[in-house]
């Protein structure tokens, strides 16, 4: 489904080169990479949805060497392919939570499942907030809300940067097994980017990122 | 979900400074377009009641003045003068017509005017019901007359002296409404016609006999037959009380005065839709700043370059449509009131509210220039670094 081999990446030619290890998530799969702040979690998430390109190695999804995509192209593969879960929840302001749902599909030229998109909300516990502005709801709310959107269009892989950073453990339970859910009845790969260490138990298939620097 | 639906709900964002931008760029727009309109009204008024007429002879005086009592009956005459002296003039060789014309009373503020069949004819005036005048005290009633007074055929009525006034009121002499024309949109719309006798005779006193060599009337209008005319003319008259005016020159000269106000007026109309356009670049340009993330996820979930500028260009071009739209609306109403004022103060009907030509222009222009000032952040919003920009939150 997904494969990285060989990656290296560098902001700028003045900047130290971060190299990442080999990994593979196989379709349905689930992935935890592990990490401290600054090893470079968010830089290989930014890689693997083609947001940065990387110095050296080869990243394919479904087959498809990123590399080879370019423009609009590769806008369109990653709009179909992923749903991204970012660190802060990030929305249009002036649309609704349910609106905000529609974007994906509506940037895809797909039709919008409302019902569909009100059972997620539903199942997320906010579906009160569907037709609330997103900066009218709690930061967990938030959270829940963006889960919401990285899914709706069923993606086949779902990233998800520090989905639990916000939340308690209560919170991180639910939400996490929400994911997870989600991500195996769209059959959907999930990789989740984390410091959370209580996230550790969840995965056999993790990685642990190191700071590294040639 | 659309492109518009969210460039038209990122615009309600911010509801001040979107308003703001409207009311700036609508009352710039409107400020010109109520000129254009003006402009056009004003030389539509001249140039239909000035058709054919290449001289106005009437009592020395302001030139201007003759040619606005004359030609368009807003001012009063500066005279009168003799009708052999006129006459004279008339059957000048170089002059191929003439048009008496003598007034002095009016009905319910509508001048009554003392002329021959070719005055009506000149102008094209179509009878809507009865006949012309031929007796004394017969009167054929302007379009705008009967809709304004009620006058229709077979109607009795005194009339008041002079131009305005309705107080002196000649309540011994009766005139009789044997006519109404249809509207020919020009000044007999707006006047009472009746021959010259009758004015003579509302005025003579009882039993008073006038000899006809002394018989007044307030000015002839001129058609020439030789352009040498302008030049002959003057000299004819040079030892009388009399003076020619040229309608053409004279209302080249007001409208030159005119103009001095209305390029002032629209400079500083073309200064606010600048100031207008300026808010529509901030506008988007702060949108822009304030919604970096916003735009950066788009390209996050799929949309291209081109669409993020997309939207901030709709951004724009929807300000821009609802402030002209605005604008011309503002112009329209603006317009309207002035016609009331116009219609009540000089019975001219100004009320028609057509878009003109150069309006469209105005309209195109003012979006156009709307898209090119969210265009300049458009060109930022390609150039948006997307991983870097979700990193820095």
């Amino acid at each position: 489904m997904i494969a990285c081999n060989d990656i290296a990446f560098q902001y700028h030619t003045d900047s130290p080169v971060l190299s990442f290890p080999n990994l593979d998530c196989s379709k349905g799969g689930k992935l935890l990479l592990l990490g401290n702040s600054g090893c470079g979690k968010t830089t290989l998430l930014h890689l693997m949805c083609g947001l940065l390109r990387p110095r050296q190695g080869k990243i394919e999804v479904q087959g498809q060497d990123l590399a080879a995509l370019k423009g609009k192209d590769l806008d369109r593969f990653r709009g179909e392919h992923f749903g991204i879960i970012f660190q802060q929840s990030h929305f249009i302001q002036s649309l609704s939570v349910l609106e905000n749902l529609a974007v994906p599909h509506f940037l895809l030229g797909q039709s919008f499942p409302k019902t569909k998109a009100l059972e997620l909300l539903e199942s997320l516990g906010i579906s009160h907030k569907a037709q609330a502005k997103p900066q009218a709801l709690s930061v967990g709310e938030q959270q829940r809300a963006s889960i919401a959107r990285a899914l709706i269009h069923q993606p086949s892989i779902v990233l998800a940067d520090e989905p639990t950073s916000a939340l308690d453990d209560d919170s991180t339970a639910a939400v996490i097994s929400l994911l997870e859910e989600q991500c195996a009845f769209a059959g959907a790969s999930l990789i989740v980017v984390t410091h959370d260490q209580r996230l550790k138990s969840r995965y056999n298939n993790r990685v642990e990122l190191k700071p590294s620097a040639s | 979900m659309s492109w518009f639906y969210m460039a038209w709900r990122n615009l309600g964002l911010k509801k001040l400074q979107t308003t703001l931008s409207l009311i700036l760029l609508a009352f710039g727009v409107g400020l010109v377009s109520l000129l254009m309109l003006t402009e056009k009204q004003l030389s539509d008024t001249f140039d239909r009641n000035i058709q054919d007429i290449d001289l106005v002879l009437g009592a020395k005086g302001s030139p201007l003045q003759l040619i606005l009592a004359n030609v368009y009956h807003v001012d009063a005459p500066t005279g009168n003068i003799r009708l052999v002296d006129a006459q004279k003039v008339i059957r000048h060789p170089y002059i191929e017509e003439g048009i008496p014309l003598a007034y002095g009373d009016n009905y319910r503020g509508f001048r009554i005017v003392g002329s021959d069949e070719s005055y009506l004819e000149h102008y094209g005036a179509a009878l809507e019901n009865g006949s012309i005048n031929k007796a004394p005290f017969e009167v054929v009633v302007g379009h705008k007359v009967a809709e304004t007074t009620g006058l229709k055929v077979g109607d009795t009525f005194f009339s008041a002296h002079g131009l305005q006034d309705e107080t002196d009121v000649h309540t011994d002499k009766t005139f009789t409404v044997v006519g109404v024309l249809a509207e020919s949109r020009s000044v007999v719309d707006q006047l009472l016609h009746c021959t010259i006798e009758t004015i003579w005779a509302v005025h003579d006193g009882p039993g008073e006999i006038i000899d006809e060599s002394e018989r007044e009337i307030t000015a002839v209008l001129l058609k020439k037959r030789n352009p040498l005319a302008v030049l002959t003319i003057p000299n004819v008259i040079r030892e009388t009380n009399m003076q020619v005016a040229l309608p053409a020159i004279e209302i080249n000269r007001l409208t030159q005065n005119f103009g001095i106000g209305m390029n002032t007026l629209r400079a500083i109309a073309l200064l606010i839709m600048l100031i207008s356009f300026a808010s529509i670049f901030i506008s988007v340009y702060d949108n822009l700043l304030a919604r970096k993330y916003e735009l950066a996820l788009l390209r996050t979930m799929g949309s291209s370059r081109r669409g993020v500028f997309l939207l901030l260009l709709l951004e724009g071009g929807l300000l821009s449509f609802g402030g002209a739209t605005l604008g011309l609306i503002f112009s329209r109403i603006g317009l309207l009131v002035l016609a009331q004022l116009i219609q009540d103060k000089f019975r001219y009907d100004w009320s028609s509210i057509g878009l003109l030509h150069s309006e469209w222009m105005l309209f195109g222009m003012a979006i156009f220039v709307g898209l090119m000032a969210a265009a300049i952040p458009g060109i930022s919003a390609l150039k948006i670094d997307i991983s870097r920009t979700l990193s820095e939150k």
